[in-house]
């Protein structure tokens, strides 16, 4: 079975995704490897700065604040904790 | 791998990296690492405050050194920039793995941080790749014990290959063993046999065609496999770095180029783009620090990140989050201003004796009164205001700041604020270089290098001087006491601090209006991107924040300051005091531009004062008094209501003093500011835009308020 491919700032706070697809492209795909973005990491979605945009994720241990610009590059399926 | 001391010899390390060597026996450690590990507690720790801080030769990243003394033989610490990452994506990366790679190094310490060690192998493994003379540093072990993450730090260093050292740089726990270990590896006692990173076979296929040949190239010098891998993946800034520092050109090597076309050919047939060469060679870096992790890192307490999770509900909180900001930030600017009071006067009445003392001296001497009025009156009088005006805010701001930078506190502002900035297609930590800049724009434009992104880091510098840095903040005051609030009766003070809160949010308008503007005109199509680290809480180190921020911040940019004010204090003397015809200098030059400071609600004395005062904005209303009164040197009056009836008999009105204010608030930034600028952006071009954007601004604002208060009759 396959799982639906959603965005990640879509994940809903609180829940976890597992990083399926990356659609960013130079400069800004490399952050998003230097920070352990590759297929397979876990990403849990932790919460919304006061105006709803950016969102802060929990990365490989790490707090990462992303604007949803980036966020919709970065496509996870959603998994289970 | 043959990276000895010889391949380049320690004159190059001098001069390419201007390392402070004093004899060839010293020893050059490099210390790496991820930002936020606490490296530079590390670095301070065993440096004390025998360091330096620079830049690197030609980058705007900083460079510390610093010295420390090991079995009596001389170690030279090279700080270098925090990364998180080797792969030359910017140019804090660059300086980096230039060091290791060209600069050779005795020794290379990686600092990690414990409570997420994981992370911060990904940097280990790709610096082991590059050298071998390695000593992973695992800091933070204090929090990582708060936190119940138990890490296996022989297994560690097994499974490395190098050896592993834990310290908690804070307290000092175990930096004598990282010391005697750097110095075994340094020396050879200690033999290192660095972990390889597996790479998928396609990977290693493609780099057998090239590895011998590249090999015989760089004539052994360094990692062949790394550096193969490296230029199959295209890594131009490594290639030109080897030309820099190797002293050969291959980037018109031919043999070298037809044997990368065959290793990315050989990719290709495999079945990788080598679009997606890099996304493998990641994800193999990763993944071996994965297996790493797993193996070493025993995290007791799920949720060991609850304490930081609940702060951060409340400091980012939907409702109360930027409230708790504006009343954090607020009682740091009262605690500058009210603190700044007492010893600004003590300073002021200390230097002014010492002008006392030096009058009567020069008297004594029997100097000539002319070479008593330039150098006193002229040169050290203005120094004086500077320094009295300047240090005290400095000194108290700038401590304040840190201390919520240590906290960690400051990530969170950019966090709740960015939404605001990215309106205004700019970065949130903007925020950030803005609150810098009411301490002073000059720091302000240096702190805009935690911005990473280059369009936004340009924006921030450009627009950092719309924000009132404490030198205006007096002028700003004045003005808003004696002109705006004294009709206000019994609600003056009241009145003269919205009238100021209107001023600073009136400032914040401009700068994101302005902001969009620069990323919609001029700055179009250079880079952006955004993430921001929100680093765990910390409890901060009050001694390191104290000496850290008086160092860095308040006696570099005083420095700077005093560098620019004494020649101009002799500037303005000469126009005050050589008169052509039957009056100063000065006074023609103001008269020149009265018709056009007119229109701009101004007359052509605050003109003159704001141009003179270009050293330093502290001097600009002491100028003004002193041209009013024609008299030869600056000087201030005892009380507010007398420099209003001064200003009144000068024809001031109401509007005379909004024009002012606004003016203040938007002109060309001062010397010292100018002189960051260029140092900042290396440019003359930006450095001349941050003087045209805020000067145009102030004479499009003025105009408009003048001419509109003309129309309306309102004066």
């Amino acid at each position: 079975m396959k799982e639906i491919l959603f965005p990640l700032h879509e994940l809903p706070i609180g829940s976890c995704g597992m990083v399926k697809k990356l659609t960013a492209e130079g400069g800004s795909r490399r952050r998003m490897l230097d920070l352990g973005l590759i297929d397979g990491t876990k990403v849990e979605s932790l919460r919304k700065s006061p105006a709803g945009d950016p969102i802060a994720y929990e990365i490989r241990g790490a707090v990462i604040a992303l604007r949803s610009e980036e966020a919709s590059k970065i496509f996870v399926e959603s998994i289970k904790q | 791998m043959g990276l000895t001391n010889q391949s380049t010899g320690t004159g190059a390390l001098k001069e390419m990296f201007q390392v402070d060597f004093e004899s060839p026996d010293d020893i050059v450690v490099a210390l790496a690492g991820n930002p936020n590990t606490g490296k530079s507690t590390v670095f301070n720790s065993l440096t004390g405050l025998n360091q330096h801080t620079g830049n690197w030769p030609g980058k705007t990243v900083t460079n510390a050194q610093g010295k420390y003394n090991h079995h009596n033989k001389r170690h030279i610490l090279v700080d270098l920039p925090g990364t998180y990452s080797l792969l030359a994506s910017s140019v804090e990366e660059q300086v980096a793995r230039d060091f290791i790679c060209f600069g050779n190094p005795h020794a290379t310490v990686v600092v990690t941080d414990a409570t997420c060690l994981e992370r911060n192998l990904n940097l280990v493994l790709q610096i082991i790749e590059i050298t071998d003379k390695v000593v992973v540093c695992v800091n933070l072990m204090d929090e990582a014990k708060r936190k119940s993450i138990n890490i296996d730090l022989k297994k560690l260093s097994k499974l490395l290959g190098v050896p592993v050292v834990g310290t908690t740089a804070r307290n000092g726990e175990g930096l004598e063993l990282l010391k005697d270990t750097v110095s075994k590896v340094a020396s050879g006692e200690i033999k290192t046999n660095p972990r390889k990173i597996n790479y998928d076979e396609i990977i290693e296929e493609s780099i057998k065609k090239v590895d011998s040949d590249i090999n015989k190239l760089i004539d052994n010098k360094f990692n062949s496999k790394w550096v193969s891998l490296r230029l199959i993946d295209g890594d131009l800034p490594l290639l030109e770095s080897m030309n820099e520092y190797l002293d050969s050109d291959l980037t018109k090597n031919e043999l070298l180029n037809k044997k990368l076309k065959i290793a990315r050919d050989k990719l290709k047939d495999d079945g990788l783009k080598i679009e997606d060469l890099r996304d493998r060679i990641v994800s193999n870096i990763i993944k071996t620090a994965e297996d790493i992790g797993k193996d070493v890192v025993r995290v007791e307490n799920k949720s060991h990140n609850q304490l930081d999770r609940k702060i951060d509900s409340i400091l980012t909180s939907r409702i109360f989050g930027i409230p708790i900001m504006i009343v954090l930030l607020g009682i740091v600017f009262w605690i500058t201003i009210e603190g700044a009071n007492v010893p600004s006067s003590m300073l002021a009445n200390g230097l002014f004796w010492i002008e006392g003392q030096l009058t009567e001296l020069f008297g004594w001497l029997g100097t000539p009164e002319w070479v008593h009025s330039i150098l006193i009156l002229g040169m050290y009088r203005t120094l004086a205001w500077v320094i009295s005006v300047m240090l005290p805010p400095m000194a108290i701001f700038f401590p304040l700041f840190t201390l919520l930078e240590d906290l960690g506190y400051l990530p969170r502002v950019a966090f709740n604020l960015d939404y605001y900035f990215k309106k205004a297609c700019a970065h949130g930590k903007q925020a950030l270089t803005m609150c810098m800049g009411f301490g002073c724009n000059a720091a302000g434009i240096i702190s805009c290098r935690i911005i990473d992104s280059p369009r936004e880091r340009l924006i921030a510098i450009i627009t950092n001087n719309f924000v009132p840095c404490n030198g205006r903040f007096p002028t700003l005051i004045a003005l808003a006491s004696i002109f705006i609030a004294s009709a206000a009766g019994a609600f003056s003070s009241i009145v003269a601090t919205l009238t100021i809160l209107a001023t600073i949010v009136l400032g914040v308008m401009i700068t994101l209006f302005i902001s969009r503007i620069l990323s919609k005109t001029i700055l179009k199509g250079l880079p952006s991107s955004f993430t921001l680290e929100l680093p765990p809480y910390r409890k901060p180190q009050i001694g390191r924040v104290i000496v850290r921020s008086i160092f860095d911040r308040t006696l570099f940019v005083l420095g700077r300051a005093v560098a620019i004010a004494a020649p101009a204090g002799l500037v303005i003397w000469f126009m005050a005091n050589i008169t052509v015809g039957n009056a100063s200098i000065l006074t023609h030059c103001a008269q020149f531009l009265d018709p056009f400071a007119n229109l701009l609600g101004l007359d052509g004395y605050i003109m003159m004062a704001f141009i003179l005062g270009m050293p330093a904005n502290e001097i600009v209303i002491p100028i003004l008094i002193m041209s009013y009164m024609a008299k030869g040197s600056i000087l201030e009056l005892d009380n507010l209501a007398e420099m209003k009836q001064l200003f009144i008999d000068n024809g001031w009105t109401w509007l005379t003093a909004v024009c002012t204010m606004l003016f203040s608030l938007n002109h060309w930034p001062c010397g010292t500011t100018l002189w960051t600028i260029r140092k900042e952006t290396q440019s003359w071009k930006w450095t001349w835009i941050s003087l045209l954007v805020p000067t145009i601004t102030g004479i499009v604002v003025c105009f408009i308020v003048a001419q509109g208060a003309h129309l309306l009759g309102l004066v």
